[in-house]
């Protein structure tokens, strides 16, 4: 590789680097099939490949025609094809399709096949068994990461959540290990590494290994700390209702590789268009974190600024008007189209979501949240199911309803299901059968007194046979406990004072004051205390599985930290965040003095999460 | 220092000198009728016992055996193949036994046998004559010379490509008196001599040349040699002329008439790199002479059988009792020990004698040479001699004046002295007689390190090697861990318990870098002791290692539990996809069965790979829940309701088994919709399959079909919340309002009368709406009068009933065009309410 210079880590390290590299390896790939080719993409990585190399890049590499692959056979006249695609089996069982097909109408081409991040041997096989191993030629990609922003990089692995956390493959922790291991050979070595969860675990132990078999020494500079999180630790937070600028896009329009496509009816043009959001966009910068209430607020001062500005022009001489011209006024159209755009992106917003029911919604959430009224919630949910309101938006009340009443009772287990395979179909008993495997939606088991048992028996003997004991206990029954975590935590601010949202005391400004997200807090105690002293208890309320391990090892003492790089923060969410968790920690990052910057398998909100277990036919 | 040149023989511009390296420790009682050969560098002798044709019977089977050049035993064994032509070394120690039928065996320096070629299947009629072996830098050749006057030649023993030379003309008539090996730049070619003709013969072609520069008389050659490196060519002539030249032939060197006209037995050249001259020695019965280009030559009488061994540097001469090496005296060596030499190494060396003495003369010599600033001179020659000398005395003679010299310079870098002293005690560990590798410097470098570690652990010298590998502070991974490998390999062969030799292998080793325990157990296993292979892969820290061996091993279940460990999915699918092939279904399953991660990724693969798979594999786990849900996930790929049925009912079954009363209730109701849906769709002929029960009854509704959407309301037991709110809806999207209003009135609403209002401001009738805004019940009449647009009204009861909310809800809707006096009304009420 042709990473030699390590790329300097003052302060935050550049991470546009990222992308200059994974777009140098991909046209070396590319070149590696000399001549013109027909270039097929996975959809899942479409909107990636985009960021990282745009099609007129791919044209001045050779690149015939772009196709999205997919299940159909190929018009393509090119005698070469070339596949980009991530490690899936149908994605190689279509591409074997196409050769196959090809052999039998007697054409003769080239067939190249290029991984992304990288190849598993599940997929060798699959050609083998399909008889075209011999035909095609395979090469690894090593696009691992996709700067969203400044502090934000993707793996954009969305099925790793589905996999990992679902089905139990393993298959992208390893990848995802191997990022990591990638990620720190170009900016440095964490001082401290905490996690929790089992899959963080495992990740961090990977990487270890990584570091040690390396033949190579890595520099042993350090750079800032490193959390890692698994998403199942704290599922109550991606369900909640997204409530800020940044985060309510990403629910109303979805955000897709850090850029948003506003529909003509948003616009109030005829045509959709791409907006892309980043620091960058100043308008974007300083609201995406402001809770939404306050944004028309913000926008209309800006309206106003922006007004004065150009209303400087009168009274101008020539001169000064054509200093303005040259200088400024292309800045303020800039300014005036970006604000323009988020306008109406509000004003369309403000339909969707500043009527009634909405308002409903997240009264109901709220009180779902802090235990008050739990009967009226569940008969909330249930005309929500009734009047089928929402497919996904129903799913997500029933899961945040047993994720913090610790399951449901059997018989509003029973017939809140009833309810809903009436209104959606029977094939959601799998979609339901997924949620109970993930200790989302379920059932409480007949005298389940077992939480006050369990924290007695903990209490009593901090024995580790019966500290194992509990754990598997905790396990099988995979619950929330989150009554008790938010006691423990005080997530939950006290409701009798009016919440300033203008000057937010805490991260419960997030959802309007009514909560603040478990994760993030998690987060914010253990770096106050540096590591899990006196948490112990929350930590076993989360099924254990924490760790905070001082890094580097052999190469303590040697290269002393910079005093600022102690404080930057690397979070790795592993099973995706959301756009709410990342205002929150940038909330945090200003309260405290901290740099976070987060790394995620890919951005997720409470819909995706829900569509990935999805298994009715939609 | 009157002794250094008591054996020296001046020849030429250069003198010659032959050292003793050993007497021989061997017990044999002489070279005549054995067949010998020596490896270059020091390395072993092999003889074979009474295998000279002349005596060959057949009752008495020869004997080969093996020696270091000390001749210490190596090996000794009945040799029980045919007839052997020739024997010779490899460059890495392997002996080659060429036999009359082609067939070359090899065995290593301990006699093992290793393995066989074959020259060539058309050599069973024309068995061979005559073999030579050659070397170049990293490969070992052989070419025979068959009856039939044909040459074949394989230039790399490792691939063992055979090439058949061209026919040289005239063979058959006139006779080959001798031939020689050239092998140069990767190109190998033959020189031989037929009568008065030399011919040069490559692959394919045969060209006669012309020696230049000699006597026109000559009528046959008796004799030919290259030298070590194959860049000259000695002749030796019928008149007992010996020419020295080039070995292209285009160059003459030297020329030399010994008068002799008996051809020599042994004719080899003794030429050290670089030096100007060429020599020469041969070797009669009784006499050994070395030729130089002058006439001058050097003769010593002999009164033992001999054997020539070439050297790079010089000749190694193996006797029954001694062993010697003959080299010309290096140019250093020359200049400091030559009498009355006052080169600045000479004049050093004396300073230093002086010096002991404590003699005022060592000033004088050491002024000397300082003022001619010759002092660093001085102890570089020191240094380089010291290398050159074969007595640990004289070395460190040499040393130690070098040593004085440095001490008077202030910036001389001490490496080159620092690494002698190191090389030459490794040298004199290694020439010691229980080693017997008589190597000198010059060969030791040419060598390389490396090679000597490698040639020692061949003679299992694991100690020696190790310690060398630490003297010589060899990077461990090429050094210590290479040795403690070979060391274990060998260790797995003998006979001790299984335990004991893991532990004594693992106790070694450790953590030592670089030391890959799947590479010795793979040796284990191959040696057939798969239990100690096992053992010694529990050491393999990498995971990713130990799999491959064990399912060479076939040991499947555990090469998955370390494939698990690792973490590594690509391992895990490799062994999953091995044990799938290697196994019945039956136990592949039961395997999977214990692995859950195995499991998931192989149902990962199922899924799209192989349905069927899937299914046998539920079955097989019994797992009921698993099964069912894939029925489900059948049925709805299936386009037939029939089959449709078919599927959930057997999901309905699972579920059943699986004790999951609500899902097999749920499906069975699934199977009851299905089946009234076929009807209504047979019936209406409009779509109603796919539809869940809700958006049937709604489009029941939407129809019209009040009598079946009733049936089903019934059927299904719906309850009432759900089918008002079904109705209602429906109603207001038909814009049925007296339908509607009807209903409203048919019994008493189980989801209110907000309900209604909302239907119809949905399907912008306010006018509609407003008639059930007075039967909403109070807590939500407000939010009805906001809703049908009635501010004025809703403000009044909230005012009324103080509610915060309310009035909170109330005042959002209050904009400009709002009358100020109720926006002020309401926010009195608000902080009184606020008060309370």
């Amino acid at each position: 590789m042709a990473f030699h210079s390590r790329i300097d880590s003052s302060e935050t390290p550049k991470f546009s680097d990222l992308k200059r590299l994974a777009c140098d390896q991909l046209i070396y790939l590319l070149e590696q099939l000399p001549g013109r080719k027909d270039l097929f993409i996975e959809a899942d990585l479409m909107s990636p490949l985009d960021r990282i190399a745009n099609v007129s890049i791919l044209k001045q590499h050779e690149v015939d025609k772009l196709y999205r692959l997919d299940n159909k056979p190929v018009i393509s006249s090119c005698n070469q094809l070339c596949f980009l695609i991530r490690p899936h089996i149908q994605a190689v069982k279509w591409i074997s399709d196409i050769v196959n097909s090809d052999k039998i109408t007697g054409k003769c081409r080239k067939y190249k096949i290029i991984f992304c991040p990288q190849k598993f041997y599940v997929c060798e096989a699959v050609l083998e068994e399909q008889g075209v191993f011999g035909d095609v030629t395979c090469d690894e990609w090593e696009f691992y990461f996709l700067p969203l922003d400044d502090d934000i990089i993707s793996l954009e692995l969305p099925e790793f959540f589905r996999d990992y956390f679902l089905d139990g493959d393993q298959r992208w922790v390893s990848a995802t290990a191997k990022a990591l291991h990638y990620f720190h050979s170009l900016f440095g070595l964490p001082l401290k590494v905490y996690g929790i969860g089992k899959c963080a675990k495992i990740t961090y132990e990977m990487w270890r290994q990584f570091i040690e078999e390396g033949e190579k020494k890595l520099s042993t500079d350090k750079t800032g700390n490193l959390f890692i999180f698994d998403r199942d630790v704290d599922f109550v937070t991606p369900l909640c209702s997204q409530v800020v600028y940044e985060g309510l896009l990403d629910d109303v329009f979805r955000i897709k590789c850090g850029s948003v496509e506003l529909c003509s009816d948003v616009t109030a043009s005829d045509k959709t268009i791409k907006v892309l959001l980043n620091s960058q966009d100043k308008v974007f910068n300083e609201i995406r974190n402001e809770h939404f209430s306050n944004v028309f607020g913000f926008l209309s001062q800006k309206a106003k600024n922006l007004q004065t500005a150009y209303d400087k022009r009168q009274g101008m001489d020539i001169k000064q008007m054509k200093n303005f011209v040259s200088e400024e006024l292309k800045g303020l159209k800039q300014e005036h189209r970006l604000l323009s755009l988020h306008i109406s992106a509000s004003e369309y917003i403000m339909k969707r979501k500043t009527k009634l029911d909405f308002q409903e919604l997240l009264k109901a959430e709220h009180s779902l949240l802090d235990g008050f009224n739990v009967r009226e919630s569940i008969s909330y949910i249930e005309e929500h199911i009734i009047r089928q309101i929402s497919m996904i938006e129903s799913l997500r009340l029933l899961c945040l309803l047993s994720l913090t009443e610790n399951g449901l009772v059997s018989k509003d287990y029973r017939s809140l299901k009833s309810q809903y395979l009436q209104s959606y179909g029977i094939e959601h008993v799998l979609t339901f059968a997924n949620l109970r495997q993930m200790g989302l939606l379920v059932e409480q088991q007949p005298g389940e007194t077992f939480t006050a048992m369990e924290s007695t028996v903990g209490k009593l003997v901090a024995d580790k046979a019966v500290g194992k004991l509990t754990d598997a206990f905790s396990s099988l029954a995979k619950k929330s406990n989150f009554r008790a975590l938010s006691k423990k935590l005080t997530l939950i601010p006290k409701s009798n004072e009016e919440y300033d949202l203008h000057s937010p005391p805490d991260m419960a400004y997030i959802f309007s004051g009514a909560y603040i997200p478990l994760s993030c807090k998690l987060i914010e105690q253990v770096l106050e205390r540096d590591g899990w002293n006196g948490l112990e208890e929350v930590a076993r309320m989360l099924n254990g599985n924490e760790f905070a391990v001082t890094a580097g090892g052999g190469g303590a003492g040697e290269a002393k930290p910079k005093p600022q790089s102690s404080r930057l923060m690397f979070v790795i969410f592993l099973g995706g965040c959301t756009f709410s968790e990342i205002s929150a920690l940038r909330f945090l990052g200003k309260q405290k003095g901290y740099k976070f910057i987060i790394i995620t398998t890919a951005i997720t909100n409470s819909s995706r999460l829900l569509e990935s277990l999805n298994d009715g036919h939609s | 220092m009157v002794f250094m040149t008591a054996n020296w023989h001046p020849l030429g511009d250069a003198f010659y000198r032959k050292t003793d390296l050993y007497e021989m420790g061997w017990n044999i009682g002489g070279l005549r009728d054995c067949l010998i050969a020596a490896a270059p560098y020091g390395g072993p002798i092999a003889l074979l016992k009474g295998s000279q044709r002349s005596e060959r019977s057949h009752s008495v089977r020869p004997v080969m055996e093996m020696y270091t050049s000390s001749g210490v035993p190596l090996a000794s064994f009945l040799w029980k193949s045919g007839i052997v032509v020739d024997i010779g070394w490899t460059v890495s120690d392997y002996l080659l036994c060429i036999q009359e039928d082609g067939t070359v065996l090899i065995y290593d320096i301990l006699g093992n046998y290793c393995r066989h070629f074959n020259m060539g299947s058309e050599l069973s009629q024309n068995s061979v004559t005559e073999a030579k072996i050659f070397h170049s830098a990293y490969r070992t050749g052989v070419a025979i010379l068959t009856k039939a006057y044909r040459f074949s030649v394989v230039t790399n023993i490792e691939d063992q490509k055979i090439w058949r030379l061209p026919d040289v003309p005239g063979l058959q008539t006139s006779g080959l008196s001798c031939w020689t090996v050239i092998s140069q730049d990767r190109q190998t070619k033959l020189v031989l001599a037929s009568g008065r003709n030399i011919y040069v013969l490559d692959s394919d072609s045969c060209t006669s040349v012309t020696v230049p520069g000699l006597d026109p008389d000559i009528s046959s050659y008796l004799h030919m040699s290259a030298s070590f490196n194959y860049k000259y060519l000695a002749l030796y002539t019928n008149t007992g002329c010996i020419w020295m030249g080039t070995s292209n032939l285009k160059e003459k060197l030297g020329e030399f008439d010994c008068k002799f006209h008996a051809p020599p037995k042994q004719m080899v050249w003794c030429r050290r790199p670089r030096s100007q001259q060429p020599s020469v020695v041969l070797m009669w019965d009784s006499l050994l002479l070395v030729a130089g280009k002058s006439n001058e030559s050097i003769q010593y009488n002999l009164d033992d059988e001999l054997y020539l061994v070439p050297e790079l540097d010089g000749v190694r001469i193996i006797g029954s009792k001694s062993h010697e090496f003959l080299h010309e005296v290096p140019a250093t060596c020359e200049e400091i020990f030559k009498i009355a030499s006052m080169a600045p190494g000479a004049l050093l060396l004396e300073a230093h004698k002086e010096y002991k003495k404590e003699s005022q003369k060592a000033d004088e010599y050491l002024r000397e040479i300082k003022d001619q600033n010759l002092l660093p001179t001085a102890v570089e020659q020191c240094i380089e001699a010291a290398g050159f000398e074969y007595e640990p005395e004289t070395q460190k003679m040499l040393l130690r004046a070098a040593s004085f010299g440095k001490s008077f310079l202030s910036n001389f870098s001490p490496e080159r002295f620092v690494t002698m002293c190191r090389e030459l005690r490794v040298l004199n560990a290694v020439r010691d007689y229980t080693v017997g590798m008589p190597l000198t410097y010059v060969q030791f470098r040419q060598l390389t390190v490396q090679v000597l570690i490698d040639r020692l652990v061949f003679r299992r010298l694991y100690p020696l090697a190790i310690e060398i590998c630490k003297h010589l502070k060899i990077r461990e991974f090429q050094g210590v861990s290479h040795v403690l490998k070979h060391w274990a390999c060998f260790k797995v062969q003998q006979k001790e318990p299984d335990e004991d030799i893991a532990h004594a292998i693992n106790q070694k080793l450790g953590d030592t870098a670089g030391i890959s325990y799947s590479e010795i157990a793979a040796k284990a296993y191959e040696c057939g002791r798969p239990e100690l292979a096992i053992m010694l892969l529990d050491f393999e820290p990498q995971s990713g290692e130990q799999v491959p061996l064990l399912l060479k091993m076939k040991r499947g279940q555990l090469a998955l539990n370390k494939a698990i460990e690792s973490g590594d999915t690509d391992l895990v699918y490799t062994v999953v996809m091995y044990l799938k092939n290697e196994m019945n279904r039956r136990d592949f399953f039961l395997t999977l069965r214990k692995h859950p991660v195995a499991l998931s990724l192989y149902r990962q693969f199922c899924k799209h790979q192989e349905q069927d798979t899937l299914k046998d594999l539920y079955n097989q786990e019994d797992d009921h829940q698993e099964l069912a849900n894939f029925y489900v996930q059948e049925s709805y790929q299936e386009a037939k309701v029939e089959v449709r049925v078919a599927e959930l009912q057997k999901a309905v079954d699972e579920y059943s088994k699986a004790r999951n009363e609500f899902a097999a209730k749920a499906t069975e109701e699934q199977i009851k919709l299905l089946k009234f849906q076929r009807k209504l769709q047979d019936e209406t002929d409009k779509p109603y399959v796919d539809r869940s029960l809700h958006d049937t009854v709604y489009s029941l509704l939407l129809e019209g079909s009040h009598r079946h959407a009733e049936q089903l309301y019934k059927d299904f037991k719906i309850p009432d919340k759900r089918y008002w709110w079904l109705k209602i809806s429906a109603l207001a999207e038909k814009n049925d309002w007296e339908e509607l209003e009807k209903f409203s009135k048919s019994k008493k609403s189980p989801i209110g009368y907000l309900a209604f209002v909302e239907v119809c401001v949905k399907h912008q009738n306010k006018y509609e709406a407003k008639k059930y805004v007075s039967k909403v019940t109070p807590e939500l009449k407000v939010k009805a009068h906001l809703l049908v647009g009635e501010v004025e009204q809703a403000a009044d009861i909230a005012i009324e009933r103080k509610n915060e909310n309310d009035l909170n809800l109330v005042l959002s809707r209050c904009n400009q065009s709002t009358d100020r006096s109720l926006v002020e009304r309401l926010n009195k009420a608000r902080s009184g309410a606020n008060k309370k």
